[in-house]
């Protein structure tokens, strides 16, 4: 059985090496794209559009429709990890274990009600507890808001330089989940708690499909940013790229969410009480 | 293009790729996977397509990594059942 499964695997792996013989070689200026694809984009996407970044001008507005349908893809993504994942459970089913700082006992309590007394001096500790270092914890807090910033640097910039929507929304939601990782998942969860995931993703999809609608509503196609200008008091050009700009803005809350309610699924088992 | 650089690239791709289906650990294989990410966003930047790599980056060898590292933290040695 394991040698039919290697023969089948090197015989399509021939394949498909003797297939990419016939691919025009690496930068040819003479092959079907770069022939009448590709110098249109090139010699009409600043005209059109006032987006330096073709790439950018391409994937939100030429083919803003794709786009669309892969924040669609993301935010189902993470509404199926939710499906898949949570267990919506009781609080208080399973013992809390509170640890008493200046001492360093450790209570388990049992009930939802029950706490221990002098509650500032306890803090909730996951079950797989380890001292937490300081240098880890001060430098994750330290680089947060950089990381963040950096984020909104990219969506913001994507105009200009490579980046966009999607590199941004993963850098910031990487920020909350350095947060996760380096305190523990209640740190994280009490900054961006599941409802705003789930609130937020679908936000960002609305913002880019209302978008679109807002064009089909002024009386062009749907997506067709030239509809914006009258209503944002700009040329066409500048409207184009207002709207790859609001449409980066909504896919990039979308990816966010969607990153930090992933992996708070993962991390916990879909418990969202203790995690990696 | 250095061709040179372009192939060593090209071997550490394809030696991670291997590795990582290969090895028994699953921690070892999600590193090598965001290693095999990062070379391939390397690969990406030598062809001149500079979003695709920066998506690679954030993407392939950022957040993926850490979803894998999440999921196997959830896992035991042996299986339960």
């Amino acid at each position: 059985m394991k040698l039919i499964g290697l023969t089948i695997v090197i015989l399509v792996g021939g394949l498909l090496i003797y297939a990419t013989v016939d691919f025009p070689p690496w930068a040819d200026p003479g092959s079907p794209a770069s022939t009448h694809v590709s110098p249109y984009y090139i010699e009409n996407t600043l005209k059109q559009t006032s987006v330096p970044n073709i790439v950018t001008a391409v994937v939100a507005d030429y083919r803003g429709y794709d786009t669309m349908f892969e924040t669609t893809v993301i935010f189902t993504a993470g509404v199926a990890c939710f499906i898949l994942l949570r267990v919506l459970r009781p609080k208080g089913t399973e013992p809390r274990l509170y640890r008493h700082i200046p001492t360093g006992i450790t209570l388990s309590v049992r009930g939802f009600e029950k706490t221990p007394q002098n509650l500032q001096d306890f803090e909730l500790i996951d079950r797989l507890w380890t001292p937490q270092d300081v240098i880890v914890r001060t430098m994750c807090r330290l680089l947060v808001p950089f990381i963040q910033l950096f984020g909104l640097y990219t969506i913001a910039h994507g105009h200009y330089s490579p980046g966009g929507g999607f590199q941004g929304g993963v850098i910031l939601g990487a920020s909350i989940i350095v947060l996760a990782i380096s305190y523990n998942l209640r740190a994280a969860n009490q900054r961006f708690n599941e409802v705003l995931g789930g609130l937020l993703g679908a936000t960002g999809v609305f913002i880019y499909a209302g978008t679109g609608a807002l064009c089909l509503l002024l009386g062009l196609n749907f997506l067709d940013y030239h509809a914006l200008a009258g209503l944002l008091r700009v040329t066409t050009s500048m409207a184009r790229s207002h709207g790859v700009f609001i449409v980066e803005v909504g896919v990039g809350i979308t990816v966010m969410a969607t990153m930090i309610w992933i992996y708070s699924n993962l991390a916990s088992a879909g418990k969202y009480d203790e995690g990696l | 293009m250095i061709w040179q650089l372009d192939l060593a690239i090209l071997t550490l791709v394809v030696l991670t790729g291997i590795a990582a289906i290969t090895v028994k650990d699953l921690l070892s294989a999600a590193i090598l996977f965001g290693a095999y990410s990062f070379m391939m966003c390397l690969l990406w930047s030598i062809m001149g397509s500079v979003d695709v790599a920066f998506t690679e980056a954030s993407v392939g060898a950022g957040v993926s990594t850490v979803f894998f590292v999440a999921a196997v933290f959830r896992t035991t040695r042996r299986t339960k059942d």
